[in-house]
């Protein structure tokens, strides 16, 4: 008699034109520059690493400022495969991915001992401790770093063919392979976290947020739960990581720990589009793009702004842009309400 | 027996808050548990449910020993809890909150929940409201919430905690009648409760807690009689 139902217009739409519009982003390097594709590129990589951290911030509560842990590691995992095994870059991405996991299993043990601003110092502090201990691998480069060598970058999987289909060249077809890869996991990460917030584990995560005493006392194992929030975040983000440094093919440990590029600017990116959202961090991510691209030469004039940006975004849309644009307009791209559908049922929400 | 305690403790530092607490309630009977505020009324829940842990002693559910075991496997054997200050998923819709506790308290497909999460909701008189936030809840329907929610986790002993307190006579006596018929279908319940008149309505015993420790524990009619209890309970000089 009575249904459970998530489904709505809205939704619906939002699955159309996100499937059109990735079917349109994959021939798009046929008809573009090489700049717009590195810049889409950025774009990819920077909303995977927004969406993962609200996962993890604004799902799971766990608001970690040491995620760049994972982008290094990711990254000097898959230099690893390359220089050290001789693995085809494409490869050795996924070992960037394993990388992030097992990182992720000491960092937690620690971490999880603590609780609020000291779980983020805590992940910030096996940041700088994990970038300290990479830079003393001399045969990674040590302090300065390295760079992919000529053999691995001139064979990266797939270049040959995409040189042959738009006659490019060796870099740019690098750039074309990134960024249908950062396509392809930007789709699975928002895909996936659309998914997890629809399963059990969706109801579970918002439980824990809302108020974690109250969720054990309804049977939500909270501690298995953020476990494997962080080990999924982890892994995901070495993953990004490692597809990151193949593209620019270099790599040092400040570039691959950078606490600014991969913790602060994404963050901010959460932030403003709008945290426990899936959509908040797709706002949020072209924000930053228009500011970056906008304020890049000004120096530090430009992360100024986007600290005086940040501030006033929370004191007047605490739920950032997509929080302001959802509660005036009461849409949801990606709902995941179940709503009960029935007889005695008034409307609600 | 449902549950059994024996010599059950729990110090905070230098304070005891529970003090060698011994009883047993059987299975498909309402107890209530009633004593001054401090008394240790709701930390002795906290440690049936196992949201706390005790210091010593044993607590058996079912027959087995759960001294040690965590708050969500107890949930899982069948200990359902209210609280006292609600405390809903505020995010959450009310049915949400429902099928929440459904699907982890008895571990389960969403799907298969609907309808009893309905029945549950019609019962409590929350159905018209399933889909509104909770966080936007009126107090008389965050404490029927509480008690939706859990007997949403499917419990075999129900504890509430002062689920008729801040309510209106009107309101009071609707809640006190679901109460009844969640009882007269064999759920065991064990209540604190201040408003005394809806606790003495339902309950077959009562037992009196002061200072941590289990000062008596008889009939209503016994109890109420009782000099010692109404010195310390009521503040009344006999």
């Amino acid at each position: 008699m009575y249904k459970l139902t998530t489904r709505t217009r809205a939704g619906t739409t939002t699955a159309i034109v996100a499937v059109a519009l990735v079917l349109a982003g994959l021939p798009l390097p046929a008809v573009t520059s090489r700049g717009v594709i590195q810049d889409l590129f950025f774009i990819l990589t920077m909303l995977t690493l927004a969406q993962l951290w609200n996962l993890l911030a604004g799902y799971g509560g766990l608001v970690s400022v040491g995620q760049q842990a994972f982008v290094g590691i990711g990254a000097y995992a898959m230099f690893a495969g390359v220089i050290l095994a001789g693995w085809n870059p494409v490869w050795a991405i996924l070992l960037g991915g394993v990388a992030g996991l097992l990182l992720a299993i000491p960092t937690a043990f620690f971490a999880f001992r603590l609780q609020g601003a000291y779980f983020a110092i805590g992940t910030w502090v096996i940041a700088e401790v994990t970038r300290l201990l990479i830079a003393q691998w001399k045969t990674l480069g040590g302090g300065t770093g390295t760079s992919l060598p000529r053999e691995a970058t001139s064979n990266i999987l797939g270049t040959d063919a995409i040189r042959a289909l738009f006659g490019v060249r060796e870099a740019a077809a690098r750039d074309i392979l990134a960024y249908w890869l950062a396509l392809l996991l930007v789709v699975i990460v928002t895909g996936g976290i659309y998914w997890l917030l629809k399963s059990r584990l969706g109801l579970a995560l918002a439980a824990v947020r809302d108020n974690s005493e109250a969720a054990r006392s309804v049977g939500v194992d909270t501690g298995r739960l953020k476990w494997a929030v962080f080990l999924i975040a982890a892994a995901a983000t070495g993953l990004t990581g490692a597809l990151i440094f193949m593209q620019t093919a270099r790599i040092s440990p400040d570039a691959a720990f950078a606490v600014t590029d991969w913790t602060a600017y994404v963050i901010f990116i959460v932030v403003i589009g709008g945290i426990g959202t899936i959509e908040g961090p797709i706002v949020g991510v072209i924000v930053f793009f228009i500011l970056r691209s906008a304020l890049a030469d000004y120096g530090s004039w430009y992360l100024m702004t986007l600290g005086v940006i940040a501030i006033i975004v929370m004191l007047f849309a605490p739920k950032g842009l997509w929080g302001l644009i959802s509660s005036r307009s009461g849409l949801h791209l990606f709902p995941v309400r179940r709503r009960l559908t029935g007889p005695k049922i008034e409307g609600g929400i | 027996m449902i549950l059994r305690l024996d010599d059950v403790s729990k110090s905070y530092g230098a304070l005891k808050v529970t003090d060698a607490v011994t009883f047993a309630v059987s299975r498909g009977e309402a107890l209530g548990i009633i004593g001054p505020n401090g008394a240790g009324k709701s930390t002795l829940f906290n440690l049936i449910t196992g949201n706390v842990l005790a210091n010593a002693g044993r607590i058996e559910f079912l027959g087995r020993d759960v001294t040690r075991a965590p708050a969500m496997d107890r949930v899982r054997m069948g200990v359902g809890r209210s609280f006292q200050i609600p405390q809903p998923f505020e995010g959450l819709t009310v049915f949400e909150n429902l099928l929440t506790a459904a699907a982890f308290g008895r571990g389960g497909r969403e799907a298969d929940m609907v309808d009893d999460c309905a029945r549950i909701l019609e019962e409590t008189e929350l159905l018209k409201k399933a889909n509104v936030v909770a966080g936007s809840l009126s107090l008389l329907d965050r404490k029927r919430l509480e008690l939706a929610r859990a007997m949403a986790t499917g419990p075999e002993l129900l504890l509430l905690d002062e689920i008729a307190g801040g309510l209106t006579e009107g309101e009071c006596k609707a809640l006190v009648a679901t109460i009844k018929a969640i009882h007269a279908r064999g759920t065991t319940i064990i209540w604190i409760e201040h408003v005394l008149h809806a606790l003495i309505s339902v309950v077959e015993r009562l037992l009196v807690l002061d200072f941590g420790r289990v000062i008596s524990i008889g009939t209503p009619d016994a109890i109420m009689a009782s000099k010692e209890v109404r010195e310390i309970y009521l503040g009344l000089e006999v």
